[in-house]
Parts: C-alpha cells; structure tokens; sequence
C-alpha cells in the first residue's frame, strides 16, 4: 500500500536525484518558501503529525519548543540510528527514498530556522549509509543543499555522521553525546534539547520516517495528510513485520489499521497453518500482547494502549503457536542487558540480573520465586533512571510473565521441560 | 534571584530558583542519602539513591538533579521512598564484592552506611556476579578495585572538573561498565588525589594510606596545609602521635572541597627525619641534652656575645605568633634589631591557577607583615639564632661572613644540626597553635593534633625560659619542664 512514505518504493533507481525529481519530488520547496517559518510550524502542528521514533510526541509542537533570537545556533539532528530489535522502516527509507528525507529535513530546518543538520546513521546500516551520502552530495551538486539553496537566501549544511554500534545512541541525548564525541549515555532532562541541545545549542532530533512525512504535508496541505489515520493519530505509519507470517517487510498502512489484518492479509498470515500465539507490536521494549489482543487491536497509539502496550517503533514481531516465550524474553534480556550504558543503577545492575535469572530458568534450573523476583526487579527498574532503556525490558518482562504464565510455570515446575527452543522468523 | 516556595516533609521552604530538591532539603535539615552527587561538583543524576516523590509527578524525581518548582509538595521519607532505596541499594551491591572485611573503606563507606540504615535485608542474588579487574595502579598513588566500583562518576568529574583533565573514563556498558584511564596513559594529574576522597566506596584507595589504619581509630584535627602560600583547609587524621592522613576541609573561600597532592602527602617532616631531643655541639662532637641544660649552655653561649649583635631568623612557615615571639625575644631579651627569615625555595617550583603556588611557605604574608628581612639582607652579626632551617645559599653567606650559628630551632634533621652550637627541637605545624596567613591574605588558625613529640617544646616556651636564664645574670636556675 503506497499513501504517503513509500510512493518511490520498488522504482528503478528510486534513490536517485533524477528519478526522484521525475517523480514530484523537491515539489514542496517553492511552497515551502513561500510559507513564513511559523506558518511551517503551524501546519505541521495542524497535520497532527506524531513522532515517528517511538515516543510520538506532536511534531510540530516539538518545533515550537525552539527558542529563537538567543544568539545559538539552532541544530536538527535526524536521528537514522534505527536500532531497535524487529525494526527497519527507517532503512527503507534511507535506501529506496533518501531525496525524501532531505527535502524533508529543508522543510524542518526551515521551520525551526535551522542552517545546519546532522543526520545520525547507524553504523551497521552499510547500503542506507551510502545511499544517503550519495544523495546529499547530489543535493549539494544541484544547489539544494549548500548556500543559497534553490536559489533562495538560504543557507543549509547537512552531514551524515555514523553511528558505532550503540543501541543507546537512539535515545535523542544519548545520540547528541555521541555526536559531540563523548560516550554515548543519555543526558538527565531537563533541559530538553529543544532548549539545550547539541553543543548546548536549541536542537531538534526527528526520526527519519517523521521528517519523510514532511514533503507530502507541505505539498498537500495538512488535511490531505489527515484524510489518513484516526482523530488523535492521523497520517500513515510504516511497520516492519517479522517473525512468522508468510510476507515479512516493511508497510505502510493508515494509522488506525486493524493490526489482524496487517497480519493476515498484508503478510499473508502464519505459515504452514500454525497458530499465532503472540505479538510484540511497536519494536522489542513494549508490552507483549496475546493473539487475542492482537487480532483485536487497532494501529494507533491510542488503540493499542487499551491493550497496555504501544505503537513504539512500528516494529511488529508475530511468533506462532511454538514460541516458546521464555526463551523470546530472554532473547530480548541479553539484548538489553548488553546495551545498557551503565549510567543508572537500576538499569546497568537490573538488566543484568533479569538476564542471569532468565537464563538460569532456562537452563531449567529456576523456581517459582524467581518469577515474584523478576516481577519485582522490573518494577525497581521502571520509571526510575534517566532515560526508558530500563523500563525497556521491565515491561517486556512483566508482560510476557503475566500474559504467558503457563510457559514460564512449565519451566520452574519441572525441570525438564527446557529442551526445545525455535530460533524466531 | 526569585525565591521558591515548597514543602519538604511537611516543612515549608523558601529557597532560590535553580536549588536541587537535594540542596533545598539540606536547608531545613532533611539529609537525602546520595552517592553521584558532591557539592563541589557538577551533577550525574546516575546513581538514583535520591530519588523523592513529589506530589502531582507520576514518576519519583532523582533530587540531585530535579529543580524546586513553586508549590511543590515534596516526600522524602516515605515508605515507597525508603523501598526505592532499599531497591537500589539491592541493585548496588549484587555485583559488589562485599569484602568490607579485607576492604580500606570500611568505616567511611557509604555503601556501609546506607545498607545499615536503608537495606538490612539478605541478598536475593544467586547468581555468578561480574568479575573485573582488582589491585590496579591507576598511578598517582591511586589503587583501583574495578568491583568495588559503583560508576557514580565522582573521580572523572573531579579529575575534569577540579585538575582540568581529562584522565579518567568509563569504559564497556551495563554491567561491565569500568571506570579506566585511557590505554597506556596513567592517572598523573596533581590533584589525583581527590579521586581517593570523593570515591564513596572502596574502589579508589589511596596506596599511601590503605591497609596502615582502621579508619575508626583515627582521631581528627582541624587544620591548615602548610605545604604552599594557598593554605587548604585540612583535617589532620592521626593516632598516637602520628600523621596517617591529611584530608582537604572545606573553605569555599580558599580551596573549596579539595587539596594537592603535594600537600596531601607532605606529612613525612611530621612523622620522620624529627629532631625530638636538644643536643650540643662541641668541637665536632655532637652529644644529646636535656632542655635544661642546653639552656644554659645556650644562656652562657649569648652572654659571651654582644646581645645585640645577635640576629634572629624566622622562617616563611611559621606561624605568626612563633614570629611574634622571636621578634619580641630579640627587641627586650637581646635588645637586637636584626629579624631576618628563610624560607623553603626549592628550585623548580611547581605552580597551577588552580590551588598550587609557586612559594612553598605557608606564611609568607606573617613574615612580611612582622617586618622581617630576607636573610641575604644581612651584612654582619656575632651569631645567629636559626627557627627551623636555612637554604644551602644561606648557609654559605654565614660561613663567608663568619657568623657562627648560636641555636638552631629544629623541626626536622638538617645540615644545621651539625653547624649549630646548640640544636633545640621544636613541634610541628600539626603540634602547635597558631595561624598562617595565606596568599589572598587570609589568616587561618592551625590547631594542635596531638602534644609536642619528643622533648620538642613551643618556641616561645624555649625563649621564655632562655629570657629567665639571661636575665638572671648567670645563675643556674630549675626550669620548670
């Protein structure tokens, strides 16, 4: 389903300046010009446009937040550092459509009164971190990036910078630390970045799938992009789906879009007939929900959390009726365990803990008070440190016990039943 | 400033904007236990044993960090407060070694503390527990036990914040988190030192004082750091007469939280190399006296002399009112006008904008407000009577001039002892009274640590008695001791 973000998706040579052009693109900036700088902010608020990172924070609002006339540099960091587990919309973006997301990072910059960008990149993103530097040096060969952009008094740097492998580095503070050469470990809040960013100067970070919406709302005007999505979560929104379902990838789909039917008819259902059991369904550090819950959610943040859980990244992960649950969290355990920064306690003790019960119940060698200990570790964790890589876990584990018991039981009961475990996807 | 008003605990609080919940608290006395934050340093937020709850927040607020906003109603006692630091205290020590017994902090640790008034409660951890590096020499005299570790952060921050370096850093995440110099680099900065101090745990301990001294047996004096013209505030730690540690003292005025560690680990001429008995010297041979009579050897020694001929030499880092006496002694006893002093002045000093000066001598300022001279000023004398020392360069100009060193007033061993006809120990800073006045011109008092060592005695005790023996024109008289 093509609507807003992956029109240019499967075209031949879609990252290309050339095709990109061909195909409407750089279309907004003439209107974009035209269109003071609040007037930008204003429309976008109107869109309703919501970040993309996980959070979903109101974009425009975010912008708001800038203060102008203070005698700093405003900054816009993209963040690309698309790290979290069953995710990568991002890539998508930034390997078939990477024009889209300059344009939209001219429109941001703009909005904000920004002249220089950075865009944050994965390391391990190889082919997208080409793509998009091939695409900015054809930007500043066009004169659309550089000085006096489309020939107009404006002025806009843009430089890619790759990431080092550090899942923290999404965490917008994190990424500006990390950025400014210093370790990578979120920044105690406030001050927001907004207000003091990167170098201590107003900074705004958007995610490379909120920043690629912004051409379509600038062309089209914010109420086309409402046309999509639900009152409260208007617009489109990408998913990666993986895990058992027979057509995995990346979709967009209206905001609102019943999760069932992303699953069955989008991905083609659960192969060789098996049943779902359960579905991770905003990127690994949100609440699991049962086949039940799934088949009944919507794809809003709204709808899904009546289900306690959120619409995070869009990261979808279905497991099928074989999953065995304790092994998928530990999965995630040793995921976190090994990307805590280290900073707060809770969390650099915490996910460490979590994971060496895990992996000892695993190992068939836990009991029923190691279940009331986790529990209880991941409410110590939760809401109690500087950034949410703590409540990361915490809720996956508190989630996957209370909505799975059975598999967890199964475990400490007897012994024995460790045994077999299926490797996701 | 606008002012803020909230209520901490039922306790209404008028303080500053900008004031942590932790520093407001501290205002109407309510002490919120903490391990990343230090007063003298910039704020981490990462160690979370502060959290509080405030009224209307979904989440508890860590209060190192959390601002004071009008209105607030502030909790920092109740029983989800005191259950998030038994939480975090949980989490603190699951990795810890928990070797308190074979451990230098013991005594001074927080995590001692904190678990005794917070936690109390058997570990529930049945885990292997990470295994880092131990007995590393981070250099700067600074020992690091990468378990005891708690990453709080403070000794990066005082090595930034405080030395201006960048030498430490946390290396590896989560768990695994250490705190490390660089590789092939060495903690060297001077005021490494500080490291030891701030570290609320056992990690950094200091290899000049670890494993000599339980800390619970150390008594404590206020006190002034002699080592330069900055005079930090200190607190001298010691037992039976003698120095185990200097610790810097707070005086936001002159030296703030910290001290050198040039000062921290000049102690030596307290502890060792002491003169603690009188001697006299005669044709060579140097034999050890009572007091008594090195007093009236001295006694009849002067009387030989023109009294007031004799100059007196104070030195640079004494107190002021050692100065005072000496100077008093040579106006009415000698009737001399001759008040000349040394000072230490080795030849490269080291020198910062941060705490070091360039002059070594506590009390320059005490010498140049009394008037004396520097001895190079002096032409011509019959004897000298020396207080505590004399550069090599000095001690040439006597031998050219020929002037004979009548008493020496010594500290420490030195070349003087020899020369001088009659050697009289004196204490310590860390065994008198008195005061310093330091290179913004501030007079600091220095308090006695412990009683004059040996048979060393007060300067002015020394003169008093010397004045009795010259005054009554040659008598033997009993002095009392």
């Amino acid at each position: 389903m093509a609507l807003v973000l992956t029109n240019r998706v499967g075209l031949k040579d879609s990252h290309t300046l050339e095709v990109y052009k061909k195909t409407g693109g750089y279309a907004s900036v003439e209107k974009l010009f035209a269109m003071e700088p609040g007037t930008v902010i204003e429309e976008v608020k109107s869109s309703g446009l919501r970040g993309r990172g996980g959070a979903g924070f109101s974009c425009g609002l975010k912008w708001s937040f800038v203060p102008q006339n203070i005698g700093k540099p405003v900054y816009l960091c993209v963040n690309a550092d698309e790290s979290e587990p069953g995710t990568f919309k991002d890539r998508l973006l930034l390997e078939e459509d990477p024009h889209q997301l300059i344009e939209g990072i001219v429109i941001a910059c703009y909005a904000i009164r920004s002249t220089t960008a950075y865009i944050y990149i994965r390391g391990e993103f190889d082919l997208s971190y080409r793509r998009i530097e091939q695409a900015v040096k054809e930007a500043y060969q066009a004169g659309f990036l550089g000085k006096n952009i489309f020939g107009k008094k404006y002025d806009l740097n843009v430089t890619v910078h790759r990431g080092a492998g550090a899942y923290i580095c999404g965490e917008e503070t994190a990424l500006l630390n990390s950025l400014e050469g210093k370790k990578g470990e979120p920044r105690i809040k406030p001050p927001f970045p907004a207000v003091a960013g990167l170098f201590g100067c107003p900074t705004i970070v958007n995610n490379v799938e909120t920043l690629s919406a912004l051409p379509f709302i600038i062309n089209e005007g914010a109420l086309a992009y409402r046309k999509w999505g639900t009152e409260k979560s208007p617009g489109t929104k990408l998913f990666s789906v993986s895990g058992h379902v027979v057509r995995p990838g990346t979709y967009e789909v209206p905001l609102g879009y019943p999760l069932k039917d992303l699953i069955y008819k989008d991905c083609g259902g659960i192969p060789d007939g098996k049943k779902l059991k359960a579905v991770i369904p905003g990127g690994s550090s949100v609440p699991v929900l049962t086949a039940e819950e799934a088949e009944k959610t919507f794809l809003d943040y709204e709808s899904i959390a009546q289900y306690g859980s959120m619409l995070g990244s869009g990261g979808v992960m279905v497991m099928d009726e074989d999953v065995d649950m304790v092994w998928a969290l530990r999965n995630l355990s040793r995921f976190y365990a090994h990307e805590s920064c280290g900073q707060c306690t809770p969390c650099r003790e915490g996910t460490g803990w979590v994971d060496k019960i895990l992996q000892r119940v695993l190992n068939g060698g836990g009991t029923l008070e190691d279940l009331a200990l986790l529990k209880e570790i991941s409410d110590n964790m939760m809401g109690k440190t500087i950034c949410v890589l703590a409540d990361s876990i915490a809720m996956p584990v508190l989630s996957f016990i209370k909505k799975f018991p059975a598999d967890f039981e199964r475990y400490v009961r007897s012994h024995s039943a460790g045994g077999k475990m299926r490797i996701l996807g | 400033m606008p002012k803020i008003k909230l209520t901490i605990d039922g306790k209404p609080v008028e303080v500053e904007a900008g004031t942590t919940l932790l520093q407001a608290a501290e205002t109407v006395g309510i002490q919120i236990p903490h391990y990343c934050y230090h007063p003298g340093l910039k704020l981490a937020g990462n160690c979370r044993m502060c959290l509080v709850e405030a009224e209307k927040m979904p989440k508890p607020l860590a209060s190192c960090v959390a601002p004071v906003q009008e209105g607030m109603v502030v909790k920092t006692n109740t029983d989800n407060v005191i259950s998030l630091r038994r939480s975090v205290m949980e989490f603190l020590l699951i990795n810890h070694p928990l070797d308190c017994p074979t451990c230098d902090q013991a005594g001074e640790c927080r995590l001692q503390d904190y678990y005794m008034q917070y936690d109390k409660i058997p570990s529930r951890f049945h885990e292997e527990k990470v295994h880092k590096d131990k007995m590393i020499d981070l250099g700067a005299g600074v020992m690091l036990d990468q378990e005891r570790c708690i990453a709080c952060t403070r000794c990066i921050r005082v090595c930034q914040e405080v030395a201006g370096v960048d030498e430490l850093c946390l290396s590896n995440r989560g768990d695994h988190v250490t705190i490390t110099t660089f590789p092939g680099k060495e903690l060297s900065n001077p005021y490494a030192g500080n490291t030891v101090d701030v570290c609320p745990v056992g990690a950094l301990t200091s290899k000049e004082f670890r494993f000599k001294k339980r800390v619970w047996f150390l008594e404590s004096t206020s006190s002034v750091c002699p080592g330069c013209s900055r005079g930090c505030n200190i607190t001298v730690q010691h037992q039976e007469s003698k120095v185990y540690r200097l610790l810097p003292r707070l005086n936001s005025e002159v030296n703030s939280y910290w001290m050198c560690d040039e000062g921290r680990y000049g102690f030596d001429s307290v502890n060792d190399h002491r003169v603690l008995r009188a001697r006299i010297n005669e044709e060579g041979v140097s034999e050890e006296a009572g007091h008594e009579d090195a007093l009236v050897e001295l006694a009849s020694l002067l009387r030989e002399t023109s009294l007031s001929e004799i100059a007196v030499v104070g030195h640079a880092s004494e107190t002021c009112e050692t100065l005072e006496n000496l100077q008093q002694f040579a106006k009415n006893s000698l009737k001399s006008r001759y008040f000349f002093y040394s000072r230490f002045d080795p030849p490269h000093p080291y020198s910062d904008n941060i705490l070091m000066t360039a002059d070594k001598n506590a009390n320059q300022k005490g010498v140049d407000q009394l008037g004396f001279k520097p001895l190079s000023d002096l032409k011509s004398a019959v004897g000298v009577l020396v207080l505590r020392d004399l550069t090599g360069q000095e001690m040439e100009l006597l031998d050219r001039l020929q002037i004979p060193v009548l008493a020496f007033f010594a500290v420490n061993e030195s070349p003087l002892c020899t020369k001088a006809k009659i050697v009289l120990p004196i204490p310590s800073y860390a065994e008198q009274e008195g005061h310093f006045i330091n290179v913004q011109g501030k007079k600091q008092k220095i308090v006695p640590a412990f009683e004059p060592r040996g048979e060393s005695r007060l300067v002015t005790e020394w003169l008093n008695d010397l004045k009795d023996l010259l005054e009554s024109a040659g008598q033997k008289k009993k002095i009392a001791c």
